[in-house]
């Protein structure tokens, strides 16, 4: 990785000397080394850009509001992954590629803070990958783990080191290093669908009910990214209703799956988030898993200017009985 | 908060019987905001009416909630009721306690507690209720009518008689249909060519009509009084222009193989061709399948030899844009191919042939110049053997559950001009039932079994086997309760007819609904025969069911007479519960503009001031003119921007809330 972000900053001062771009949305650390964000820079404080395996956060959603102003077009730097939601909101008109430059930067999996705490490694004060195991420094020494065993959810289900949009690639992509798949996408799903109605309601009462309404998936996600979300907007009726009590306040998260429906490219953010640790993410995979089932397979962000398969019509389309027979 | 009114209607029993109206009434009457509520016998009759426009006088009421049967019925009939006593008309809410309620309910305890439920949802709705006005559309003042068949025909002509001008579609090269193919017509054996062909030829000569042969529907989008159409004219690879019709390419060109349709295949015909000597338009047409010219780019003899100079191998299709105030379907029907009865021998033996390839044998413009023979030998038959309902009546998944109608009088008709014309054959019928209701059809009936000795037997025909020479007839003859082993030269069979296949892709185009057998469903069995559900589109001929000719020509007339209504008015008063979008919550995501199946929804640059910032911002705009409000993309939009009038988020959760709670 650290060659990696040496080769990074080096293009991004080319691109700032070019004029191709003024500002880049990059990664800075908080308060710890694993308290990553998105965050603006500019000409001057370029060399500050962080990029390590704590880089999980998807930049795509900043461009919103990143691309509006600015003299010249805004840098963005876009994992694989990051580039399907990239493309997502290209098609729903919420970003114009035309004032951004997006280079594409290879990954080989980012990893998750609390799978590190969870093998009883503290005081974490930098990270270093070391072929297939992370170096870890913390304040009591330098501590060692597999970086398969701490690897984000997202990353554990890959969708490959291919960038599907951008202007350029930081290394091509067939010279990028491999990454390894670690599981099968639809095994929770497959789970929870096996349990009975009851069961699957409890488990997910179970769930739910952690929620301490933080809003932080919402804000993370590249879906969400309404002017007003129907949450804020006392006049939608919805606000003031997740309000009444701890069942309707589940519904929040069942509304918000049912927003993102068909959008949603899987990346996992909802979850990376969630300071509750609640699996937000096999909401939205159960949809894609029906949506794949009912209307043939179906990545979202994919490409862009595309119609996704819940808004659009085919005559080939399932029938709406298909609901009695599967329950 | 609104004073509301609670009108709970008996409807004679059909309610009361199952429901408890007088507990409704009082129960709804305890309901917050309501001030008057009270149940009638029939609360759509003038009396009950009167009885809500009082109530809306004395109580002064702001909005009306009617306990009765589905709004399909009578909510025009409540609107206008309300509006005469000064209230806007959509301040009326309809539950409906009859469809959804009485009617499929047995135990009086539970209906009535559901239908105290509904109406409560209703109450709950009416209370959020906004006055709303109509809106004028203008209307397109032509008619598109889809098929070009007798159907077809008489609705075209009865509208540009009307003095309003119509569009045929025609997907085969002529107009005529089946019944250009006919022979002779019940009950009064009159030539069908005699009767149709001047029809045909008065089709093309009003200045009224315009006919597209050999095209067909694309696509309709819109609404009534405001349609477009795309039709796709297919090349004929021939000048329709220049073309005189005098077939002298049909005699030279090569490709001779074809199965010609026009006689059920039973003969052939070349690549290039006019369908029939009294098609119109009178045009030759090239069987792109079939011409070696345009298959291999050798060839172009009818080129050579055509004097006016009208083939042009180098046509393209072409895509024409219409307007329309109303469209009629007239997508007729086809007989099936009755292949899969193997026990009739139907694939194996060509002397067992469809009445409609009978037809076409009896005919004088047919393959054998109306002389009866067998197909495999050429000589007169000695012995027929009708089969009536091939296909008809029937439970299993072969075939169809309904009676195809015309065949127990068609084949009265082919046993007696086989009588007629050769009284030596003799002719049997094995049926089920005979059925002739219709002004002479009886008499007609029995003058094949009186007059002409036509054998009817009652019972069916269970396997046909090639004899020697002969095809061998295995059947019950259910009266006499036995056995029959007969010795025929020739079997027809009276096939089922279903609806053309066409008609399902022209269905959904319309968003006409069809019932599980592809034909159009009316929009009341009986009050609305030739109305689609769908506003606009009317219904005309075999598309919508099974029938013969003069029912058709009724039909057909009926349906032109409802398009004129359409026509005839310069105004349309819209539906005023459309959808509208509120600029300052639409992020500009497109997803409703993708789901709007009536192009209802386009986006625009808006200056929009939003929380105190101004900006411009790319949002959707919901045109007015064209929207339906069928409220896909109300439930699309993802920040609630959308949303439609009378039909309100924050007024389904009421509804949805007062039924939960």
């Amino acid at each position: 990785m650290r060659d990696i972000r040496e080769k990074l900053l080096k293009k991004i001062h080319e691109l700032f000397d070019a004029g191709v771009v003024d500002r880049v949305v990059g990664w800075k650390a908080g308060e710890f080394c694993y308290d990553v964000t998105p965050a603006l820079f500019n000409a001057g404080n370029i060399d500050e850009i962080l990029y390590d395996a704590f880089c999980g956060p998807n930049q795509s959603k900043f461009l919103v509001k990143g691309a509006e102003g600015g003299e010249k077009k805004i840098l963005a730097l876009l994992k694989p992954c990051d580039t399907y939601s990239y493309n997502q909101l290209i098609t729903e008109h919420r970003i114009d590629p035309e004032k951004i430059y997006a280079l594409g930067i290879p990954c080989t999996g980012m990893v998750d803070i609390n799978k590190i705490r969870a093998l009883g490694i503290s005081g974490i004060l930098g990270i270093e990958e070391d072929g297939e195991n992370l170096k870890i420094e913390t304040l009591y020494g330098t501590e060692s783990c597999k970086k398969a065993d701490v690897l984000l959810e997202r990353c554990l289900v890959c969708k490959g080191k291919n960038h599907v949009a951008g202007d350029e690639l930081l290394i091509p992509d067939e010279e990028a290093p491999e990454v390894p798949k670690c599981a099968e996408r639809m095994t929770e799903v497959e789970k929870l669908e096996a349990m009975s109605p009851e069961e699957r309601f409890n488990w997910w009462r179970s769930q739910l009910s952690k929620c301490i309404r933080c809003n932080a998936c919402r804000n993370a996600c590249p879906a969400c990214t309404c002017r007003t979300c129907v949450f804020d907007n006392p006049s939608s009726g919805v606000s003031a209703k997740v309000n009444t009590n701890d069942f309707e306040e589940n519904m929040f998260h069942i509304i918000r799956a049912f927003h993102v429906a068909g959008r949603c490219t899987d990346c996992g953010e909802c979850s990376r988030v969630c300071p509750q640790n609640i699996p937000l993410h096999l909401l939205n995979r159960k949809f894609i898993k029906d949506i794949d089932e009912f209307y043939g397979e179906y990545q979202a962000g994919a490409e862009p200017n595309v119609r996704g398969p819940l808004i659009s019509y085919t005559e080939q389309d399932v029938e709406p009985s298909i609901v009695m027979t599967r329950g | 908060m609104q004073k509301i009114g609670v009108f709970v209607c008996w409807c004679g029993s059909n309610i009361a019987a199952t429901v408890d109206v007088a507990a409704v009434a009082e129960a709804l009457g305890k309901q917050p905001g309501v001030v008057y509520a009270t149940d009638y016998q029939y609360m759509c009759s003038a009396s009950g009416q009167n009885l809500i426009k009082d109530a809306i006088r004395d109580y002064g009421l702001t909005g009306v909630v009617i306990c009765a049967c589905s709004p399909r019925m009578h909510e025009a009939t409540f609107r206008k009721t309300i509006s005469s006593a000064g209230l806007n008309p959509y301040m009326l809410e309809i539950a409906n306690i009859r469809e959804q309620c009485s009617w499929i309910h047995k135990d009086r305890e539970e209906a009535t507690k559901k239908a105290i439920t509904m109406g409560t949802a209703a109450i709950a709705k009416v209370q959020l209720n906004t006055p709303l006005t109509q809106m004028k559309s203008p209307v397109t003042k032509r008619a598109l009518v889809i098929g070009g068949g007798i159907a077809g025909m008489q609705t075209a002509l009865d509208i540009a008689d009307a003095g309003f001008e119509v569009d045929i579609v025609e997907k085969k090269p002529t107009i005529g249909g089946k019944m250009a193919q006919l022979d002779k017509t019940f009950p009064t054996l009159d030539c069908s060519s005699c009767i149709v062909t001047p029809k045909m030829v008065d089709t093309a000569a009003n200045e009224k009509i315009t006919i597209f042969s050999y095209a067909e529907v694309e696509n309709v989008t819109g609404f009534i009084g405001n349609f477009k159409a795309t039709i796709k004219q297919k090349p004929r690879y021939v000048d329709a222009e220049k073309c005189t019709g005098c077939g002298l390419c049909t005699t030279k060109c090569p490709s001779k193989k074809s199965l010609n349709e026009f006689n059920m295949g039973l003969n052939t015909r070349t690549a290039i061709y006019i369908p029939f000597a009294q098609a119109v338009p009178l045009v030759a047409t090239i069987d792109p399948d079939a011409c070696i010219k345009l298959k291999t780019g050798k060839c172009g003899l009818c080129e050579k030899v055509c004097e006016a100079g009208a083939i042009d191998y180098a046509q393209k299709e072409e895509l024409i844009e219409r307007e329309y105030g109303a469209v009629v379907v007239a997508t007729g029907y086809n007989q099936i191919k009755p292949v899969q009865y193997e026990e009739y021998l139907y694939n194996q033996s060509r002397d067992v042939v469809t009445s409609l390839e009978f037809e076409r044998l009896m005919s004088a413009s047919g393959p054998t110049a109306g002389h009866l023979q067998c197909p495999s030998t050429g000589k007169l038959p000695r012995h027929i053997v009708f089969i009536q309902c091939v296909g008809s009546r029937g439970t299993a998944c072969r075939e169809k559950p309904y009676c195809s109608k015309v065949c127990c009088m068609y084949t009265a008709k082919h046993a007696m001009l086989v009588k007629d014309h050769y009284p030596e054959v003799e002719c049997t019928v094995f049926y089920i039932d005979v059925r002739t209701p219709g002004k002479n059809f009886d008499e007609f009936y029995r003058r094949a079994v009186e007059q002409y000795g036509v054998h009817y037997i009652k019972g069916m025909v269970g396997k046909v086997e090639q004899g020697d020479g002969c095809l061998k007839v295995q059947a019950s003859d259910l009266l006499d309760n036995r056995q029959l082993h007969l010795e025929a030269d020739m079997v027809v069979l009276a096939a089922a007819i279903e609806p053309d296949p066409s008609a399902r892709k022209i269905g959904t185009m319309l968003t006409a609904s069809m019932d599980t057998n592809d034909f159009f469903s009316e929009a009341h069995a009986k009050l609305r025969p030739v109305e689609s559900p769908t506003a606009g589109v009317f219904l005309s001929g075999m598309c919508q069911g099974p029938k013969d000719i003069p029912e058709t020509v009724s039909q057909a007339s009926a349906a032109a007479s409802k398009v004129i209504g359409v026509l005839s008015k310069d105004f349309l008063l819209s539906n005023p519960c459309i959808a509208h979008s509120d600029p300052t919550l639409c992020n500009g995501c497109s997803q409703c503009q993708n789901v709007c199946a009536y192009g209802a929804i386009s986006y625009e640059d808006q200056m929009v001031v939003d929380k105190g910032v101004r900006e411009t911002r790319r949002v959707a705009v919901v045109n007015e003119a064209i929207c339906q409000g069928c409220g896909a993309c109300t439930v699309t939009c993802p920040s609630g921007a959308m949303d439609l009038k009378g039909f309100a988020s924050n007024q389904i959760m009421a509804e949805v809330d007062a039924i939960c709670n």
